[in-house]
């Protein structure tokens, strides 16, 4: 499987990555490259074998319910690029 | 043409957890701006969950409690988009290998039973607050909500009705109130329901277009709001207009539904295993451990209601949907050994007076020990009924038992029929023209006329005369007359 250009513009609007125009042809020949690997692998018969989740063979330690982590606004804060009242601002968002 | 409605939901519940997901921030609601959220939820860099076995505990109850399969082996996958109220760029959930699986809920509405498929539920995190005010052009964001857990539990396209949804949807609030996992503070957001709709001409197999309505908080904005939406499904389609397959936003002010998203931008959440989260694995004793643990469920209970104190099955349908209106109701049948007044009182005096004061059962002025009390006094004639509402008016407003309250303001039933006597024979020789219509009516006719004589003695004694004694020597006394 092969990209074209306006698949690449589309990955990278999906993940918000500002791309420049002259780099998408190399960004297109890479992925493709990475999406033939993947092809390759799809030829390998599989029937039997459990999907895998997660590379590590391990399964998830859980934690008690108790609460551990205090306010820490201020400090948490403090590296914000601004607040008021208490809340975090940003740019404008209502759609 | 004929329409049939076909209605999917997707509801979300909040778990009473008392901290986090995937972190040991508290929970707790109202607490002032983002001072419960830690450095996982802001997802600073270096941050890593660790997921809340309390969460995965509460997600089983509930797939035991609609008798699901239960995921031995959950995967947690990445939903990626970008909003400011979910600040790592992606919401932690699961796709393929959800901790619930395949189960049911059976539910009832004036048409009969139908059972509700439900596909599965998934445990996810919850996001942030946006708040739109002005903040000089900028929008405000509290974290405090951010990774809340969250179950969300999809049905099948099973329900024709907005009835059979909203009833669908108490039905679902009913259980995760009874197991305990859920506040059900639907007002502050802690079960939230997306309907989907869609309608076909009556008889077709295939689905028609499907719209999603967003965020719904109260089981009557379910009703309204579909309602709504098929109505305008109808009108579009018979104008020989098609419906777009689009998130609406439900608008109970002007009660319309209004387009969010349309489908042009339609998301691509580029799902894939979380990376930084093992495979949930639970073994069999796990979850019969669980299983142990269970309450008596909804259905269960009503049943029990209607086959151990002979409750109409409206009445135990009723009584049993909270648990604890349910607990309560048992408490009072304790307390009084009266099953169905004391489901008259709690359904009805009770009831009247927590809605007009806008208060949860939970935290009723009378408890169920009182109310009991009271209701004994009705039983063993100390009180009538009537008197038996002001009693509890006091209960309420001032406390005290029903003893304290009858004695001390002197509202014991009189029976002793010497002194009703006494009162009957001074009414009856005050009210000569009454008595004389009396004896001039057919026999036939004379019981309506009791009425009258009898509202005399009760003002004389003060609402105090047992009413049954008063009928009784009255009709006695009336008709002796007129021989």
């Amino acid at each position: 499987m092969s990209l074209d250009q306006s698949d690449v513009e589309r990955i990278a609007y999906l993940a918000r990555l500002a791309i420049d125009e002259q780099d998408i042809p190399q960004y297109t020949e890479n992925l493709s490259s990475i999406l033939q690997l993947v092809d390759e692998m799809q030829a390998i018969d599989t029937t039997g074998v459990e999907p895998l989740a997660h590379p590590l063979d391990g399964e998830q330690r859980l934690r008690v319910d108790e609460v551990s982590e205090m306010n820490q606004r201020e400090q948490l804060q403090s590296v914000a690029p601004a607040t008021e009242e208490g809340l975090f601002l940003v740019p404008k968002v209502i759609e | 043409m004929e329409w049939e409605t076909v209605i999917g939901l997707e509801i979300h519940v909040q778990l009473s957890t008392q901290t986090k997901i995937f972190s040991g921030a508290s929970t707790a609601f109202g607490a002032e701006p983002n001072t419960q959220a830690c450095a996982v939820d802001l997802a600073l860099p270096g941050t890593l969950p660790v997921f809340n076995e309390n969460a995965q505990r509460m997600a089983i109850m509930f797939g035991l409690a609609i008798n699901a399969e239960i995921g031995k082996r959950a995967v947690f996958e990445r939903k990626n988009y970008f909003y400011p109220d979910l600040p790592k760029g992606y919401q932690t959930t699961q796709l393929e290998k959800p901790v619930v699986g395949e189960g049911y809920v059976d539910i009832t509405t004036d048409d009969g039973s139908r059972r509700v498929r439900i596909h599965h539920a998934h445990l996810e995190e919850d996001a942030g607050k946006s708040l739109h005010e002005d903040f000089h052009g900028m929008s405000g964001i509290d974290l405090n909500r951010a990774g809340t857990p969250l179950i969300e539990i999809v049905s099948e396209p099973d329900m024709r009705t907005s009835k059979e949804a909203s009833e669908y949807a108490r039905k679902v609030h009913a259980i995760v109130t009874t197991l305990g996992i859920c506040d059900g503070n639907m007002a502050e957001g802690s079960m939230r329901c997306d309907c989907n709709v869609s309608i076909r001409p009556k008889g077709q197999e295939e689905y028609g277009t499907r719209t999603e309505l967003k965020n719904i908080n109260s089981f009557r904005f379910i009703e309204r709001a579909i309602d709504t939406e098929v109505a305008r499904q109808i009108d579009l389609i018979e104008d020989g207009g098609t419906v777009v397959q689009e998130t609406r936003l439900y608008d109970p002010d002007r009660n319309e539904t209004r387009s969010m998203r349309s489908k042009e931008d339609a998301n691509d959440y580029r799902y894939f295993p979380c990376p930084d989260l093992l495979p949930v694995v639970v073994d069999d004793e796990y979850v019969e451990a669980i299983r142990a643990t269970l309450p008596e469920l909804p259905d269960a209970r009503r049943e029990r209601f209607i086959s151990e104190y002979s409750l109409s099955e409206y009445d135990a349908g009723v009584l049993s949907a909270y648990r604890p209106q349910a607990d309560y109701y048992e408490a009072v049948v304790a307390a009084s050994k009266d099953a169905k007044l004391a489901a008259n009182w709690v359904m009805g005096e009770l009831a009247k007076n927590l809605n007009a004061n806008d208060t949860d059962i939970k935290e009723s002025p009378v408890n169920a020990e009182q109310l009991g009390g009271l209701l004994q006094r009705i039983k063993d004639n100390t009180i009538s009924g009537n008197i038996a509402k002001k009693v509890f008016e006091h209960m309420w407003s001032e406390g005290g038992t029903a003893d304290e309250i009858i004695e001390a303001k002197g509202l014991k039933q009189v029976t002793d029929t010497g002194a009703i006597e006494k009162v009957i024979d001074e009414v009856i020789a005050n009210s000569t023209s009454q008595v004389e219509q009396y004896k001039a009516a057919e026999p036939d006719k004379r019981g309506k006329m009791i009425g009258f004589f009898m509202g005399q003695v009760m003002k004389a004694t003060g609402g105090k005369a047992n009413p049954g004694a008063v009928t009784g020597l009255l009709k006695k006394k009336l008709d002796a007359l007129c021989d």
